[in-house]
């Protein structure tokens, strides 16, 4: 009887472990987000001190945003296509095919342009960062840098940061316009007039939304490059490290860019018309 | 001989002596990862000119004490003295002074995977030197020339075997004229006659250049034949330290063993 009670005491009951793990998770979370923290802080120091990598920067707005360009095409056109069809298929119905253009422009300026593409180059981008910078961290060439006098986050951050937060914006443009002409295309195959389609989406599309949508990417591809890169410097072991910062860094700036989403939207379209 | 033993070594015949000939002078160093303690209170120093290597198995904790002694390590307790320089209080400006005068030569080679080898040795010299892109050529070739890689600037670091990615890294540690030169496992993975290429490289560039030394490795063969002085560490702690002599002379249990494992290669080849 007493060796079965003392069992009982030695085995954590599973709601206790459940709650261990749960609790394990948000240290863990706690902690990455404060080292996060503390690079972009070191980052911020560098940028204020207009000491800024120009060659690091222009080799990774070419790697972050020219290489980018395929993928947000086809996101981006075909994103606009879908809400066309649905919102079309809808509205066609009611009558009311003069929202069907201003909807779609809308949806694409405020969420799915910097939305989609953003979680695009979460993965994309977020993990390739990460997989290099931890490859770097793994092989002993972080040390390096820093035995030759050179801040890593410096060298390595800032570049990825600047070039993210540029190229982010540009991307989302890019997608407004594949996802306006896919649509479009999709909207007029359904039965709503050119001239209508034109029409809605000048009276309801105003400047602000799309500035709106380009101000948020701007702070997806921060998160993008900030959580990719602390990832990278965090990475430990051989190539299993690796794998798991980048794994962790998609799923982590994902979580960001859905979560910071809301609160932008709370910001920037609080006094919007619509 | 215990680690205190080992903060006093004696000096080697004709080395020089006095404070200001310790290039490198480590106390009572603590360092612990976790619930392991990599080093429990290890003393060193190390002369101007001389070439001190650290030996030991696997895992004793030889190459955390060499990252404590560029400062990529901060210990828990002790003291690292490196050209006088509290390395472990000093602040990034300050260490990244002491850095650039310190050649750091690593066990993996740690190059740029994306850059060249030119643009790999070159990499000091762009970021911390005010010379024209031509004197830059010019001294990678001299440094490529030295490590014997003429004609391999445009090569990437993929593209070299494990010898030739050693000796670029020890082209790049070369770069900023350091007078003092680290060896983190400097043979490690590499076959015994490229290994003893690299040692024959680094005892040139100690004769030619003058330079002073620590190298970390566990390959005896060339520990004895870079090292002017040696030490042993296991678990953490400085077995012994002296001249090859008294390390073959030892009565230390710990280092007859882990000297035995040289006479059992020999014997079986």
């Amino acid at each position: 009887m007493r060796d079965h009670m003392s069992d009982r005491r030695a085995l954590p009951s599973l709601p206790v472990s459940v709650l261990e793990a749960f609790g394990g998770r948000i240290v863990r979370g706690l902690t990455e987000t404060g080292r996060t923290a503390f690079m972009m802080i070191a980052a911020l120091r560098w940028i204020l001190g207009g000491r800024l990598e120009i060659r690091e920067t222009v080799v990774q707005i070419h790697r972050i945003g020219v290489d980018s360009v395929y993928i947000v095409l086809v996101t981006g056109a075909f994103t606009g296509m879908v809400l066309a069809y649905q919102t079309a298929r809808q509205f066609l119905d009611f009558g009311a095919q003069a929202f069907v253009g201003g909807l779609v422009g809308l949806s694409m300026a405020r969420e799915a342009g910097p939305v989609f593409t953003a979680i695009t180059a979460a993965g994309w981008v977020g993990a390739g960062i990460a997989a290099e910078i931890g490859t770097m961290t793994v092989t002993e060439q972080i040390d390096a840098l820093r035995v030759l006098a050179t801040d890593p986050v410096r060298y390595l951050v800032v570049p990825r940061l600047a070039a993210a937060a540029l190229a982010l914006p540009m991307l989302t443009m890019l997608a407004n316009v594949v996802g306006g002409i896919g649509g479009y295309a999709v909207a007029t195959a359904a039965g709503v007039s050119h001239g209508t389609f034109i029409l809605s989406v000048q009276r309801y599309l105003e400047p602000w939304d799309l500035a709106a949508g380009l101000v948020k990417a701007f702070f997806f591809g921060l998160i993008i490059a900030a959580v990719g890169c602390s990832r990278g410097l965090d990475a430990t072991g051989g190539a299993d490290g690796v794998g798991r910062a980048a794994r962790s860094a998609v799923v982590t700036a994902i979580l960001w860019i859905l979560v910071s989403n809301f609160f932008l939207d709370l910001i920037l379209f609080r006094g919007a018309r619509q | 001989m215990s680690s205190e033993t080992a903060s006093t070594p004696s000096p080697g015949p004709g080395a020089p002596t006095g404070p200001s000939d310790v290039v490198v002078a480590v106390r009572d160093l603590w360092r612990s990862f976790g619930t392991v303690t990599a080093l429990a209170g290890v003393s060193l120093a190390v002369r101007r000119g001389e070439t001190h290597v650290i030996m030991g198995p696997s895992g004793c904790g030889k190459s955390v004490l060499l990252k404590h002694l560029v400062g990529l390590l901060k210990p828990d307790r002790g003291e690292v003295l490196v050209y006088d320089c509290p390395v472990h209080a000093l602040s990034d400006v300050d260490l990244d002074a002491l850095r650039i005068r310190i050649g750091v030569v690593f066990q993996s080679a740690a190059l740029f995977d994306s850059l060249s080898v030119a643009e790999n040795v070159a990499f000091p010299l762009r970021r911390h030197t005010p010379l024209p892109r031509e004197a830059i050529a010019s001294r990678v070739s001299e440094l490529l020339a030295l490590v014997e890689l003429e004609g391999k600037e445009h090569l990437m670091p993929s593209a070299l075997s494990g010898g030739m990615r050693k000796r670029v890294g020890i082209a790049r540690a070369l770069a900023m004229r350091p007078s003092l030169i680290l060896y983190d496992e400097p043979t490690g993975g590499l076959d015994p006659l490229t290994a003893r290429t690299v040692d024959e490289l680094i005892l040139r560039l100690r004769a030619d250049l003058g330079v002073t030394s620590v190298v970390v490795t566990h390959d005896l063969d060339s520990a004895f034949q870079l090292g002017d002085r040696l030490a042993v560490m296991d678990a953490g702690r400085l077995e012994i330290s002296g001249r090859p002599e008294e390390i073959l002379a030892s009565p230390n249990p710990f280092v007859r063993r882990f000297l035995a494992t040289r006479a059992v290669a020999v014997a079986s080849s």
